[in-house]
């Protein structure tokens, strides 16, 4: 416990060094929500009815495109290797990575789906279940990208690849959750899909921590 | 029992492979053209016409085999993989990925049949039925582990991250499935099942177990080729290896 | 020349998980509690036929080699010759192809390697964003010895006084290298591989690190130190180990 707190500390100090970079998913996130309305102009009643789609995508692929970030920085310097010999367990070490990774990417973006919302007219009764179904979603993403990013590390510039890899393994959390938010639009029930997600999350939250040391023993190897 | 363990220990060995391999593969094929030919054969001549469908269910024939060869071999693969990750096994490594090619290949016979089905079915190359969805899914997570092999420059650390994917794959196959499903059922009427409930009469049947074998001994023939070459390749600078084909530049 | 190793390994690393269900109960990761403690007469580490190929290419082996307390083992070898693959499978991170390491006469076992020894590579292995004292005082958290270090007579000692509140990218090199070793010092464990721990610094960097060895194997210690030569070595009992592209002669 002491020595999590140890790792939350350091990734949390790490984060907040580079908290300008912080803000990248969250400026990605409101630039996809502006290409759409770009590109399928700008009629309220043909936004909203996608307008929950775009939200999701838009933070599936912020998610993407910062996971490489997990364990790049570590490998690179050295640290990886001594927290593999570290006293700690290594799912500790991932967890608290994660756990900070998902605080200051998929927070902040979280955060701002409100606005994004407004942005793409999103009806109102849709709200409470996009805002819930991507914070279990977004947990979710990290999670598995835990998992999947830790197979590239010894790959230069592998950040299509991992992206590719990824992409398969989000798509039960998409469809559930956009499905969920769809559901709501119409009016049927829409809690059952995010129980699902959360039963997935409660599993992930034991397992992904453990599959992902065991990829990144096998990447450093 | 023992004798099997044994067995499997012994054609474990790369060169023992090799031989084993060298023997058997033009057995498979061969078996695998006899079984197609009788089963294509059957399918378009001998087999009557759906009563609603018409001829163009035949495509079905081709279809089906491809879809549960393309599972199938994803199942071989994450299974070989987890042996190779737990044992250590440096042949398993081998036929997992070999098998990954061949599974991508049934998986896209299956999606381009299944849009040769749709078209004069529904008038369109695409639906998004459940079925075809999940297998295009496949069809990324294959190209995922294809990827991710030949991204890796040491060849059994490549093998074995590859395989790791594969078994978090495997995990995900059923998964995707029962989401698409479930999406499916969600946006009801907008889609079109492909494939009805599978009730077929035994004069139909027949030709599609033939097929159903002959994927199956063509899958066998191609991984001992595929297996083969890649053994080969990482051996070559091997002793037995040169005695048997001489020094590879 | 190729020397063929047996491709069916001794040890695989699940095997090695049910001999540490009693390594985890009886070590308590401190510097006080030791695996060797009871054992204190056989090696610290010591390895058997290693062998260890990569593609297929034999990279060193099989090779035999033993550190104890209270001892230094220099490994010279030229660029290339495996010196930085052997540290790493001693240390756990790579597999052999076959050969087994053996940690107090036991055999390994990641929390038996991990309460006996500190590893330090080519890379720094702490934060270019993170101050010197940060970097350290993380690594004394995450090794359980907050209390037992003096953070200002470490700093003091390894010469970077005054760079305490100075991120380590803005460092030089040699002065990497030294908060690598001050690390080192601060996590407390009895055996020491090091890899090519005098690249990058000056005379009195590589005087520094003799008298840190010094210490250390004086208080019965043992280090293991990978260099390319050229190098005075520890004033300390040193044996001598060279290897070179799959062979080693000790």
């Amino acid at each position: 416990m002491h020595e999590f707190t140890a790792l939350l500390r350091r990734d949390t100090s790490l984060m907040w060094r580079k908290r300008a970079d912080a803000a990248q998913p969250l400026l990605f996130a409101l630039m996809v929500c502006v290409m759409f309305p770009l590109a399928a102009g700008s009629e309220p009643a043909r936004l909203a009815h996608s307008a929950a789609a775009v939200i999701w995508v838009a933070n599936l692929l912020a998610s993407l495109l910062v996971l490489d970030n997990l364990y790049r920085s570590d490998f690179e310097d050295g640290s990886l290797e001594q927290l593999l010999l570290a006293p700690v367990p290594l799912p500790v070490v991932i967890a608290s990575k994660v756990a900070v990774h998902w605080l200051t990417t998929a927070l902040p973006v979280l955060l701002i789906t409100p606005l994004l919302a407004q942005m793409l007219f999103l009806p109102d009764a849709q709200l409470p279940a996009l805002m819930l179904s991507l914070l279990v979603g977004s947990m979710l993403m990290s999670l598995i990208g835990a998992m999947v990013a830790a197979l590239t590390l010894g790959i230069r510039r592998s950040g299509m690849l991992l992206a590719l890899m990824a992409l398969p393994m989000y798509v039960p959390v998409l469809v559930f959750g956009a499905g969920s938010v769809w559901s709501a639009g119409q009016g049927l029930p829409w809690l059952g899909a995010i129980w699902l997600m959360s039963a997935g999350l409660a599993l992930l939250l034991v397992l992904a921590p453990w599959a992902a040391a065991t990829a990144l023993r096998i990447a450093l190897s | 029992m023992n004798s099997i363990v044994l067995w499997f220990n012994q054609t474990g060995s790369p060169p023992r492979f090799d031989a084993f391999a060298a023997r058997w593969t033009s057995v498979c094929f061969l078996i695998a053209t006899v079984l197609l030919a009788i089963g294509v054969y059957a399918a378009l001549a001998v087999v009557p016409a759906d009563y609603k469908q018409g001829e163009s269910f035949r495509i079905l024939y081709i279809h089906v085999p491809a879809a549960w060869m393309s599972l199938m071999i994803f199942v071989i693969m994450a299974l070989q993989s987890a042996i190779a990750l737990i044992w250590r096994i440096k042949l398993c490594e081998l036929i997992a990925m070999a098998s990954a090619p061949i599974g991508a290949l049934f998986t896209a016979v299956t999606l381009i049949s299944g849009a040769v089905w749709g078209k004069p079915t529904w008038g369109t190359w695409w639906t998004w039925d459940p079925r075809l969805t999940s297998e295009l899914v496949l069809l990324f997570l294959y190209l995922g582990v294809i990827g991710l092999y030949s991204a890796i420059d040491d060849r059994r650390a490549a093998a074995r991250a590859a395989g790791f994917l594969a078994i978090i794959g495997v995990v995900n196959v059923p998964i995707v499935h029962f989401a698409v499903t479930w999406w499916n059922t969600l946006h009801q009427g907008e889609t079109i099942r492909l494939i009805g409930p599978s009730k077929m009469d035994g004069s139909m049947l027949w030709p599609l177990l033939v097929l159903v074998a002959a994927t199956k001994f063509w899958y066998l023939g191609s991984v001992l080729l595929r297996t083969r070459a890649l053994n080969l390749q990482q051996e070559s600078r091997k002793q037995w290896a040169i005695e048997r084909y001489g020094v590879q530049s | 020349m190729a020397i063929l190793c047996n491709s069916r390994p001794t040890f695989t690393r699940f095997s090695r998980l049910s001999d540490c269900k009693n390594a985890k109960m009886a070590v308590q990761f401190t510097s006080t509690d030791d695996p060797c403690m009871p054992f204190s007469d056989s090696a610290l580490i010591e390895a058997d036929a290693l062998c260890f190929s990569r593609n297929e290419l034999p990279v060193f082996g099989p090779l035999a080699l033993q550190v104890h307390g209270g001892e230094t083992l220099m490994l010279k070898g030229e660029n290339g010759s495996g010196k930085t693959t052997l540290l790493r499978v001693l240390a756990g991170l790579l597999t052999p192809e076959s050969g087994s390491v053996r940690i107090c006469g036991k055999p390994f076992c990641r929390e038996r390697f991990v309460g006996l020894a500190a590893y330090i590579g080519h890379r720094p292995g702490h934060k270019a964003e993170l101050t010197v004292t940060q970097n350290l005082r993380f690594s004394a958290r995450l090794h359980g010895r907050d209390d037992a270090v003096d953070m200002r007579r470490l700093v003091d000692d390894c010469g970077l006084a005054g760079y305490e509140d100075t991120q380590a990218g803005k460092l030089s090199a040699g002065q990497n290298k030294r908060l690598a070793l001050a690390r080192l010092q601060a996590q407390g464990r009895r055996l020491w591989l090091m890899d090519e721990p005098y690249a990058n610094l000056d005379l009195a960097g590589i005087d520094w690190v003799n008298r840190l060895v010094q210490n250390h194997v004086a208080s019965g210690g043992g280090a293991l130190i990978s260099t390319h030569g050229a190098y005075a070595a520890p004033e300390v009992p040193v044996r001598l180990m060279e290897i070179t592209r799959s062979a080693a002669h000790a």
